[in-house]
């Protein structure tokens, strides 16, 4: 099995990209591609990853890269896929789609894909919402969250609907491999980059990429943010394997959401209410990834306390 | 050796995919190209054709596959229709940027709504300012022979365009005619196999597709629009080269019958125009100097070709099978176009919208009102046929 210490030193998506400092997208295809090799040929939807990474004449990929669309990453790859067979060539087609290019538009041709179990790789970067357009929802937008979309009016205050189940429907189409990725957490990462690509058929791998503006947060905290949405149980780590699934990692005991909320500015004006709905919303995940047969349900959150401290200095740089 | 076979023109455009030695075939069903793809489905399954046959989930996501797999080398082969058309409408204009020679059939109908399945040429004509090179044939032999010749235009270092043979739904796609289907040994040695420069491949990594600020963007426009125009010759060549080689010359860009000392000429597009040579014998019968041009190509648009046979007619009607909304027809407009300042009445004639049957009688009309327009009579600059309400 893959270690840190036998990634390849090679970068594939180099330095000298116009990402946001501590983008999670970036960094989870810098370190996705090193573990893919150089035999692998990307395609990427409209997203800020095509702006970051391939302005002409600039460009960081070192690998064969395409890119036509947004909602087409499932059908590009199905097709690039197929001229690399019939050429009788050893590629991988691997597809690096952002939440609004998974969930919303890209969706149909993402199932098409995984109906026809085609032998590509399929990277959905969830970034929960719509960044490179100026953060408006998506169908990954968690509950509470603020986007321009869903702005904190006096009437209506941000995201009223929960993020998306997007795993259950991707699982749904029995494909090889699922699993779900964290920046936060780079071993059980390069583990199942590696895993997906030894595995022939639709594979899917779901990462989890904060999003310094889109977030409101602090760009040196990206990894303690994953980290944040895993020990709270926002995110969950785990892979479905052939039907079969099994949580790589387990947090020790349930945090508070609102840990992980009040690092993110897109969540601060968030009522007591609300985090309250939300944090009954992750027990119930919670419970449903982590929960034994036979266990009693979990959620040992205590009641939430006064309103989350926020310094000057906090709203002075990432707003309210 | 070439055969003879009576076939609908879905089955010619499929059997000459398959000559083509086509490598992909990404597939979406829709009426009337349906038979199309379930044809190049049997070549595929009974071993006829070594293709990877791609049964995609939307026509959108046909165009979306047929990019990738020639961005990745791959000779691509498609075929779609009306609302199908319009549902890749977004994906036509990445692959003629991006110079992607991929061959797409259309069975022209009628573009909903309301809904209807015949014949217009109102799908098409949408894409028009797609980067695609666009034409009509009138019968299932052209439609054949110029699949085999698409390849060869598409696939040309002057042009690596997209190109869409359109032919007229159910007219065309569901009626048997006697084709001669050429020699696999004879079309290999006219079309020799696709060698790209540029593609993704791993051992020389290229990036397809990266964004383009506007510093460079009239740059690449201007390229895409270089290489239209450059197609014109192109055309021509392949025409004559195919000619000697099979045998059938179809003219290049346009056709034209009894035009020598014609005073006055229709231009038709498609199927049409069998019906026209017709009347052309009819009233030249009756010592009416008439003439016919075959509008071949669309795209690109043969003005030049157009101006130089049209130059000293007393009166030129256009047909068109679609309406702009904005005083007649697209080949009307372009025609106009291309005769600007010439002195010549250019009147255009609408019919067989929908499907609609254009039968002889309309035809001769449509000579009849050019002729009074020739005459000096004031006529209606645009005229429907054979439709209820005000009519010619």
């Amino acid at each position: 099995m893959i270690t840190i210490k036998d990634l390849p030193d090679h970068n594939l998506f180099t330095a000298g990209h116009t990402a946001c400092p501590g983008c999670g997208v970036a960094m989870s295809i810098r370190n996705a591609i090193r573990v893919l090799g150089k035999d692998t040929a990307v395609y990427v939807p409209a997203s800020c990853a095509v702006v970051f990474g391939t302005t002409f004449p600039y460009g960081a990929w070192k690998v064969p890269f395409f890119h036509t669309a947004f909602e087409n990453t499932g059908a590009c790859l199905t097709g690039m896929q197929a001229a690399f067979e019939k050429k009788g060539k050893q590629v991988i087609s691997a597809g690096f789609a952002g939440d609004g290019g998974t969930y919303d538009i890209g969706l149909q041709s993402m199932s098409g894909a995984a109906e026809r179990n085609d032998n590509v790789l399929y990277i959905c970067l969830d970034n929960e919402a719509y960044m490179n357009t100026g953060i408006q929802r998506s169908g990954g937008t968690p509950f509470g969250a603020w986007t321009t979309t869903t702005p904190v009016g006096t009437k209506i205050q941000g995201n009223r609907r929960f993020k998306k189940n997007l795993a259950d429907i991707v699982i749904a189409h029995e494909i090889p491999y699922y699993a779900t990725l964290s920046i936060g957490h780079p071993l059980d990462f390069i583990r199942k980059v590696e895993k997906a690509k030894n595995i022939k058929g639709f594979r899917f791998l779901h990462m989890f990429t904060p999003c310094i503006p889109g977030w409101k947060m602090d760009p040196a905290k990206t990894v303690e943010v994953t980290k944040r949405a895993v020990e709270s149980g926002m995110w969950t780590l785990y892979e479905v394997e052939n039907g079969e699934k099994k949580i790589t990692y387990k947090p020790g005991k349930m945090k508070s959401v609102k840990d992980y909320l009040m690092m993110q500015g897109r969540f601060r004006h968030m009522s007591e209410e609300d985090i309250r709905k939300l944090q009954m919303w992750v027990c119930r995940k919670w419970n449903l990834h982590y929960k034994e047969k036979g266990a009693p349900q979990i959620c040992e959150i205590a009641p939430p306390e006064e309103h989350h401290a926020v310094t000057e200095e906090h709203r002075e740089m990432h707003g309210p | 050796m070439s055969v003879k076979k009576v076939i609908t023109g879905d089955h010619a455009v499929a059997t000459g995919a398959k000559l083509c030695r086509v490598e992909v075939v990404p597939a979406y069903p829709i009426t009337p190209q349906t038979l199309i793809i379930e044809h190049i489905a049997d070549f595929v399954n009974d071993g006829e054709l070594d293709a990877k046959f791609l049964t995609m989930e939307s026509e959108h996501s046909v165009m979306s596959a047929a990019a990738a797999a020639s961005a990745a080398g791959a000779r691509v082969f498609t075929a779609t229709s009306s609302q199908g058309l319009a549902f890749m409408h977004e994906m036509l204009y990445a692959t003629a940027p991006l110079r992607l020679p991929v061959v797409m059939a259309n069975a022209s109908r009628t573009l909903g709504g309301p809904p209807g399945i015949w014949c217009e040429y109102n799908d098409s004509m949408g894409a028009r300012d797609s980067g695609w090179l666009q034409l009509y044939v009138e019968d299932n032999q052209e439609a054949l022979d110029m699949v085999i010749q698409c390849f060869r235009i598409a696939e040309d270092k002057r042009v690596r365009l997209p190109v869409m043979p359109c032919l007229d739904g159910f007219v065309l796609t569901h009626t048997v005619e006697p084709v001669e289907v050429p020699g696999q040994e004879e079309v290999d040695s006219f079309l020799p196999a696709y060698a790209p420069d540029i593609t993704l491949d791993p051992a020389r990594p290229s990036m397809i597709g990266t964004f383009m600020p506007a510093e460079y963007i009239m740059e690449l426009r201007r390229q895409t629009a270089t290489a239209m125009e450059s197609a014109k010759k192109v055309i021509m060549e392949i025409n004559d080269e195919f000619a000697r080689k099979f045998g059938r010359n179809y003219g290049g860009l346009i056709d034209t019958y009894q035009m020598e000392d014609a005073q006055i000429a229709l231009i038709t597009m498609g199927t049409v125009t069998s019906t026209s040579r017709e009347a052309v014998d009819e009233l030249r019968k009756e010592g009416k100097k008439v003439g016919l041009v075959k509008l071949r190509f669309f795209r690109p648009f043969p003005s030049e070709d157009l101006r130089k046979i049209l130059s000293g007619m007393d009166a030129v009607g256009v047909f068109d099978r679609s309406i702009s909304y904005q005083g007649g027809g697209q080949a009307y407009n372009e025609v106009r176009s291309a005769l600007f300042g010439m002195t010549i009445p250019i009147i255009n004639h609408l019919a067989g919208l929908g499907g609609r049957d254009v039968t002889m009688e309309q035809i001769m009309k449509m000579f009849e009102i050019t002729q009074r327009a020739a005459n000096g009579e004031k006529v209606n600059p645009v005229n429907w046929h054979n439709t209820r309400g005000e009519t010619v």
